[in-house]
């Protein structure tokens, strides 16, 4: 897991800051150290850096201000074909006049490899990805996920420490991209390779990576493991990109170390976990995970807290309901439930009870 | 009982009912090309077609000479001219004379035996007085009349299609045996033409895609505000008078032109040693690069345009050197636009005439100079029309050519 001291890192972001223009800045004053062999992906809208990151980090762009060190070496003069880092590009980008066994033969040539030692290589990579027979076709007889593999494939063939992968799976359906993200997490653990992701699809930076870091406006918003991100997000913009999320708006009233009382904006006191609220007076969003809503009055754990809610909206998804509430002013309160037996299905301007543990509710910058 | 064809619902054949249902939107079809169809057919397809079958077809001397074309068919090729045959001759310039078209009936004998010309016009003049024998004569008006290649070219000329143009064309000459040979060294024209229209043409490609191709990268990765002023800087001289742009050329390259005063003027050549870079081939070079330069451009911008950075960058990031990226990726899928340019700068090239005529000087015409001589001055139109189609010719087996080495479905016009 994310050693975080510098001396055995693998990539380090040093006070890195890209600006295009010297106006704006894109990156911002960004530190990030990895270890060998971790799997991070870079997770955030467009526009907030992320890609910008990864293509300092090939050599495409160069930072700024700040320094990138590569297994303890400075990279911001090395150019981009000896840095030796694997590349996936979102459109593949396999070379269109070539065969799929000369795309993978390329970076072997280019190092001056025999032609047996790049056969035996070339074979290899491509078993590995499960390709072997497609060897002598061209790259626009191959479907999108088949050259998704082979793209990997050519990534990997010439043995990189590091692999650098920019949003690979955004062109794939969704069946496709699970089955992806499930091999690609497989082949990077096998080999112990480095791997930086860059995606802005949430569920799959969740289920693939050892850690996030969340962007956001040029800086990291918050670099953790999956599930820290998800059950303590460090300030709203993590709680509202990663997954879905309630918030409430409201005034601190009270606040001790791990316990703070919040006034909504009608009225009703909760009580919430104060994350980015620091003092009385201060405004908050308070921030409670859909699916840590309970409705069913029998299932409600002590020291629950209850709100009165009224049914805008229910939505059949198939495996879950989604109910859309009226709850303290906001109408876009999201609660799921399981699709099960006894599930009760909830009519339009029906009013409930709603209610959730103080601890699941965390108080975050306004 | 089974039935292959196709039917539709109420049992009439599928292939029918669906050239029905299309016949109307055909037909409309048809009638906004039909304006097109007219044009293109009146103003191009008849013209050139007739011009074209001029290289094959004269009548000037069959239609004004019919007794001698007579005695031509009745007698196998090699008969010695009997009295008969003069017989012929005087009665048809007779004829030809009062009918006044001796001259056209001279002209298309000099075309294959120079010199012969005044042989006609003064025979025409005397025809009326000479008698019997005819032989003795009309040899006794002129001996030129008794020789050997003058009747032979009598006998080419009697029959109305002829390849006596496009053996000129080729410089092959009609001998005394009535037999076109190759033409001596120093008369030979037009296949050295041609062959110098060919390299010029090759040249001005060759140095337009070393020129273009920088530009058109450059205007292809650009951004957009940057590239479209670029843009403005190609096509600028693309929407200038041809004439303007040869004429421009004519003040900067003379000998007392801008060029040359400034390399004296800065002391790098000698006033006497100036560069002659006009009224020859260089002249000829440099002015239809530069006219022809967006030809080659525009095809490469529009395919390099489409090229996404990520294919380069991937080869960088697979460890290739710029180099090496640039002349295994890169150039490889420019192949498209450098085949459209080069075809397109060629072709166009092939057939260029105002700029060679204007700043090529002796050595710097091409073949195209040669057809509008003849068009305009020496008014031998089948042999210009016979040039005329061995360049069409040229052209489409070049055109052929490029279709089995790269394919033209791989070619790309923007």
């Amino acid at each position: 897991m994310a050693g975080s001291n510098t001396s055995d890192a693998f990539v380090v972001f040093d006070r890195v800051q890209k600006s295009y223009d010297g106006e704006t800045l894109v990156v911002k004053d960004l530190n990030l150290s990895m270890p060998k062999g971790e799997f991070l992906t870079m997770l955030g809208p467009s526009g907030s850096g992320k890609t910008t990151c990864l293509m300092m980090l090939a050599g495409f762009e160069t930072a700024t201000h700040g320094e990138i060190l590569l297994d303890g070496r400075p990279i911001n003069n090395i150019p981009p074909h000896k840095r030796g880092i694997g590349m996936v590009f979102q459109n593949y980008a396999l070379f269109p006049h070539m065969t799929i066994a000369e795309n993978l033969s390329f970076p072997l040539e280019v190092r001056g490899m025999d032609k047996s030692v790049r056969e035996e290589k070339i074979k290899r990579a491509l078993d590995m990805v499960q390709m072997g027979q497609f060897g002598n076709r061209r790259p626009a007889q191959l479907s999108g996920g088949q050259q998704q593999r082979v793209a990997l494939a050519r990534a990997l063939v010439f043995e990189p420490e590091l692999v650098l992968m920019d949003e690979p799976l955004g062109a794939l359906d969704k069946q496709l991209r699970e089955h992806m993200q499930f091999e690609i997490t497989r082949l990077a653990h096998d080999l112990g390779i480095t791997v930086v992701y860059v995606t802005h699809d949430q569920t799959e930076a969740l289920t693939m990576s050892d850690r996030v870091a969340v962007f956001n406006d040029g800086v990291i918003q918050q670099l953790a493991p999956p599930a820290e991100l998800y059950e303590a997000p460090k300030n709203s913009f993590v709680a509202q990109f990663i997954g879905e999320n309630n918030t409430l708006e409201g005034v601190v009233t009270e606040i001790s170390n791990d316990k703070c009382v919040v006034k909504l904006d009608d009225g009703e006191l909760i009580d919430a976990r104060p994350v980015n609220v620091t003092k009385v007076g201060e405004r908050t969003r308070v921030s409670i995970r859909p699916e840590r809503v309970e409705m069913n009055k029998a299932r409600l754990q002590p020291g629950a807290h209850t709100l009165k809610a009224t049914v805008c909206e229910f939505i059949y998804m198939g495996d879950i309901f989604r109910t859309r509430l009226s709850v303290a002013g906001n109408d876009d309160f999201i609660i799921k439930t399981r699709n099960a037996p006894d599930a009760v299905r909830l009519q339009p301007g029906t009013e409930i009870e709603i209610g959730w543990l103080p601890q699941d509710c965390r108080a975050l910058d306004a | 009982m089974s039935d292959t064809i196709l039917r539709t619902a109420d049992g009439k054949p599928l292939k029918a009912a669906l050239q029905r249902a299309s016949a109307v939107a055909r037909r409309r079809a048809f009638w906004l090309v039909l304006p097109l169809l007219a044009f293109v057919v009146i103003t191009f397809v008849v013209p050139i077609g007739q011009m074209l079958s001029r290289s094959v077809t004269n009548d000037a001397f069959s239609a004004n000479m019919p007794q001698l074309v007579a005695w031509f068919e009745a007698n196998p090729e090699g008969t010695e001219p009997d009295e008969a045959a003069f017989a012929a001759l005087a009665a048809d310039l007779t004829n030809a004379a009062a009918e006044r078209t001796i001259g056209s009936v001279a002209t298309r004998i000099n075309y294959d035996v120079s010199g012969t010309r005044s042989l006609f016009t003064s025979a025409g003049r005397k025809a009326k007085k000479l008698e019997a024998p005819f032989k003795e004569s009309v040899v006794a008006m002129d001996p030129k009349w008794g020789e050997p290649i003058v009747w032979a070219a009598m006998r080419n000329a009697s029959a109305k299609l002829t390849t006596s143009f496009y053996q000129a064309a080729m410089d092959r000459k009609l001998s005394a045996k009535g037999v076109f040979e190759k033409a001596p060294g120093d008369l030979q024209v037009y296949l050295k033409l041609f062959g110098r229209t060919l390299a010029l043409s090759a040249v001005v490609t060759f140095l337009c895609l070393l020129l273009g191709y920088p530009v058109a990268h450059l205007l292809a990765s650009l951004p957009m505000s940057k590239s479209s002023l670029l843009m403005i800087l190609v096509l600028l001289p693309f929407w200038t008078s041809l004439l303007v742009r040869t004429t421009s050329w004519m003040v900067l390259l003379q000998e007392q032109g801008i060029l040359n005063n400034t390399l004296v003027g800065l002391g790098i050549i000698s006033d006497e040693n100036r560069f002659a870079l006009m009224y020859n081939q260089a002249g000829t070079i440099i002015a239809m690069t530069h006219i022809l330069l967006p030809f080659m451009i525009l095809p490469l911008y529009s395919v390099m345009k489409t090229i996404p950075v990520s294919y380069t960058r991937a080869a960088r990031s697979l460890g290739a050197t710029s180099w090496t990226t640039f002349r295994r990726i890169y150039v490889p899928q420019t192949v498209p636009g450098i085949g459209a340019g080069g075809i397109l700068v060629f072709i166009l090239a092939v057939g260029y005439y105002i700029t060679p005529a204007l700043v090529g000087g002796a050595t710097g015409t091409l073949i195209s100079n040669q057809i509008a001589f003849h068009m305009q001055d020496s008014l031998n139109w089948s042999l210009a029309a016979a040039l005329a189609a061995m360049l069409l010719g040229a052209v489409l087996a070049l055109y052929w050519v490029y279709d089995r080495l790269v394919g033209i479905d791989n070619m790309k016009l923007g």
